[in-house]
C-alpha cells in the first residue's frame, strides 16, 4: 500500500475524528398532529427531540489519512456509512465533530442528477460535462471518446434519441462514461462498477485504473469484493459507522468475508441505537448485493 | 486473521504530528468550506455555461413529450392572456377607459408571469434539486439564477407573440421599443435576487413553497396586471390618496408599467410613477446584490442535514 513512485508520501485526504449525524424531520411524534408542528416551529432548537427530529449517527469517530497514488476501497454491510463518509469527503455533507482536510476539491463520480431524460444523449453529454465543471471546448474534444466508450452507438444511432428511451443498462453506461470523462485530483466512486454488461464492465475497470493514474487518490465504495480486489490496494472497513479495520486489501477483505459469512443473526438496521459496543462481535448477514 | 481494529490505521504511525498539523504542512484545506465572496463570484462566472445550458435544457424538456412540442412555448402564454381577457375584459369590463386594452393586458400578464414564475421556481431551486446539490460541486447560486434565466427565455418567446399582437392591434412601431431591453435587464436582476432569497428560505423551510402561490396571487392583484392602478384608485373608489403611489412603486408594477410605456404608444409617461427608472434600478440593485449576499451566507448549508 505504499506509494510506488515516490519516497515521501503526500497526504491528499485526512479525516480527523469525523462524526456525521443526520437529522430527519417528521418522524414519529412530529408531523400529523398540528400541535406538534406548532411546537416544532416555536421551540426550534430546544425541543429537537420532542418535536420528532431524529438524529441518526451515521459515522462515528473515523480517522484515516489517504496518500497520493493510493486506491482505497470502502467496504461494509448496507447502511454502515460508506456513502455518507464519501459525501463528507466530497464536502457535500457537514461533519458534526472533527474535520476533513483535502487537497483540492474531491469529486464524486456521478452526474446522474444533472442529466435529463427528455434530452437526447448528445445534449446530456454536454449538460453533464458542464455540470462537472468542464468547459465547452473540453467536452467537444472528448465528445467522441465519451460516446465511443459508452458503446451507445454500437447498435445504431441512439445518441440522438432522448435518454428516457434508453434501456437501464444503456443509461447507466452513458452516465458512467460522462462521469469518467473528467480527470480529478481526488476521485470518489460509489458502486459505479456494477453497471452494464461484462464487456462494458471490463472497459470501465480499465478506465478507473487510468483515472487513478491521473488522480491523486481514488476511493471506491463497492459491494463487489472482486472489484475492490482488482482496483484497490488498501481497504477501509466500516461497520455501523465505526472504522473497524484499515489495512492492505487482502487482509481486510479476509476479515470482512469471515464476518459476513460467519454471521447467523440477521443484522439489525436500527440507526437510533445510541452507542454500539465497539468490541461486540456484531453478527451480520451477508449483504444481498455482494 | 481475526483481530479487529477500533483505532485506525497502521498508516498513521508516521509521527506524533496531529492530523491538523499534517494537513497544514501539506496545505490541505477543510472540505466543504464556504468560499469568500469574490472567490464565489469567480466560481459562479466559471459556471456560466452550465447555468445557461441547464436553463435551456429545462426549457426544452418542458414540452419534449407534447405532440406540438415547442409550439407550446408560444401557445401557453397566449392562452393565458386569452383567459384573462375573457374574464377581466369581457365579463368584468375592466377595459373601460383603458386604451389599447388587449396589448395593455397581455404585456401585464407576460411581465408579471416572468416575475412570479421566477420567484416560484426559485423557491424550489434548492429544495427541489437536492439530488443535484448532493452529488456535484458548483456554486449553488447557479440554480436559482439558472431558473430565472429559463423564465427569461420563456418570456422572450412570449415577447415574440406579444410583438405580433401589438402589430395586429395597430400599435405603431416606435423607437421606444428599445427601452424594453434595459427594463428587462433590470427586471431579471430583481427576479434573480428575490429568487435567491426565496431559495435560501425554501431550502431551510420547504413549507414556504406551499405558501408562495397565495402570496404571489395577492401581489398580482395589487400590481395592476389586468387593470390600470389609476382607474382603480380614482375619485369614486374611496381609497385614501396614498394608496396609488404606493401600489405603483411596488417592483412588479414598476416593471410592468415600464414595459407598457416602452411598447404601447397610448401609455404615456404621465402614467408612470415619478423617477421610474431610478426606482426600477433601485429595486434591481437592492434585490440583486442583497439577495446574492444573503444566499452566499448559507452556501455551505445547502443540501445538508
Amino acid at each position: 500500500m505504499a506509494n510506488p513512485n515516490s519516497d515521501e508520501r503526500i497526504p491528499t485526504v485526512i479525516c480527523d475524528g469525523v462524526d456525521i449525524v443526520y437529522r430527519v424531520n417528521g418522524t414519529g411524534a412530529g408531523r400529523g398532529s398540528a400541535t406538534a408542528a406548532l411546537n416544532r416551529m416555536l421551540r426550534r432548537k430546544t425541543a429537537e427531540k420532542a418535536a420528532g427530529v431524529r438524529r441518526v449517527h451515521a459515522v462515528k469517530n473515523v480517522s484515516f489519512t489517504a496518500y497520493k497514488g493510493e486506491a482505497i476501497g470502502l467496504i461494509g454491510t448496507n447502511g454502515s456509512g460508506k456513502s455518507t463518509l464519501l459525501k463528507a469527503v466530497a464536502g457535500l455533507l457537514p461533519v458534526e465533530n472533527g474535520a476533513i482536510y483535502t487537497d483540492g476539491q474531491p469529486s464524486l463520480l456521478g452526474v446522474n442528477a444533472a442529466l435529463m431524460g427528455d434530452l437526447t444523449g448528445e445534449k446530456n453529454v454536454y449538460l453533464g460535462g458542464l455540470a462537472m465543471g468542464m468547459s465547452r471546448e473540453e467536452i467537444k474534444e472528448r465528445y467522441q471518446e465519451i460516446v465511443d466508450f459508452s458503446g451507445i452507438n454500437d447498435k445504431g444511432d441512439f445518441i440522438t434519441l432522448p435518454m428516457r428511451t434508453y434501456s437501464s443498462g444503456m443509461g447507466a453506461r452513458l452516465r458512467f462514461s460522462i462521469a469518467a470523462a473528467k480527470d480529478h485530483d481526488v476521485l470518489l466512486i460509489d458502486e459505479a462498477l456494477a453497471t452494464g454488461d461484462a464487456s462494458f464492465r471490463k472497459r470501465s475497470e480499465k478506465r478507473i485504473r487510468e483515472l487513478r493514474q491521473h488522480a491523486g487518490t481514488v476511493f471506491l465504495v463497492s459491494h463487489s469484493n472482486a472489484s475492490i480486489r482488482d482496483t484497490c490496494e488498501r481497504a477501509l472497513w466500516l461497520e455501523r459507522g465505526v472504522l473497524r479495520m484499515d489495512g492492505p486489501t487482502e487482509e481486510v477483505l479476509e476479515a470482512y468475508e469471515e464476518f459476513t459469512e460467519g454471521g447467523s443473526k440477521p443484522k439489525r438496521a436500527n440507526p437510533k441505537k445510541p452507542k454500539p459496543q465497539k468490541q461486540e462481535p456484531a453478527a451480520a448477514e451477508a449483504p444481498l448485493s455482494s | 486473521m481475526s483481530q479487529v481494529l477500533d483505532t485506525p490505521p497502521p498508516t498513521a504511525t508516521e509521527s506524533a504530528e496531529t492530523p491538523a498539523q499534517l494537513a497544514a504542512r501539506y496545505g490541505l484545506s477543510v472540505s466543504g468550506a464556504r468560499p469568500s465572496l469574490p472567490e464565489y463570484v469567480r466560481q459562479l462566472w466559471a459556471r456560466r455555461h452550465f447555468i445557461s445550458a441547464f436553463a435551456t435544457a429545462k426549457l426544452t424538456s418542458q414540452y419534449a413529450q407534447a405532440k406540438l412540442g415547442q409550439v407550446w412555448q408560444v401557445m401557453t402564454p397566449l392562452l393565458n392572456a386569452a383567459v384573462y381577457y375573457f374574464i377581466f375584459g369581457v365579463l368584468l369590463h375592466t377595459k373601460k377607459g383603458v386604451p389599447d386594452y388587449i396589448p395593455f393586458l397581455v404585456t401585464g400578464v407576460f411581465i408579471w408571469t416572468f416575475t412570479s414564475s421566477s420567484i416560484l421556481t426559485g423557491t424550489r431551486a434548492i429544495s427541489g434539486n437536492l439530488g443535484l446539490v448532493r452529488a456535484l460541486h458548483f456554486p449553488r447560486a447557479a440554480l436559482p439564477i439558472s431558473f430565472c434565466l429559463q423564465q427569461l427565455q420563456q418570456l422572450l418567446f412570449s415577447m415574440a407573440a406579444l410583438l405580433v399582437i401589438l402589430l395586429f392591434f395597430g400599435v405603431p412601431v416606435a423607437a421606444s421599443w428599445l427601452l424594453a431591453i434595459p427594463a428587462l435587464i433590470l427586471q431579471f436582476t430583481f427576479n434573480a435576487g428575490v429568487s435567491m432569497i426565496m431559495a435560501r428560505l425554501g431550502a431551510k423551510t420547504p413549507d414556504i413553497a406551499q405558501l408562495m402561490p397565495f402570496v404571489l396571487r395577492t401581489w398580482m392583484y395589487i400590481s395592476g396586471v389586468m387593470w390600470s392602478i389609476d382607474k382603480l384608485t380614482d375619485q369614486q373608489s374611496g381609497l385614501p390618496s396614498w394608496v396609488a403611489p404606493v401600489l405603483k412603486a411596488n417592483p412588479a408594477a414598476v416593471y410592468i408599467d415600464l414595459m407598457r410605456f416602452a411598447l404601447i404608444d397610448s401609455f404615456h409617461a404621465s402614467q408612470l410613477p415619478p423617477h421610474v427608472w431610478v426606482v426600477a434600478t433601485g429595486w434591481a440593485l437592492l434585490a440583486g446584490v442583497g439577495g446574492f449576499i444573503y444566499f452566499w451566507k448559507a452556501e455551505e448549508t445547502y443540501g445538508r442535514g
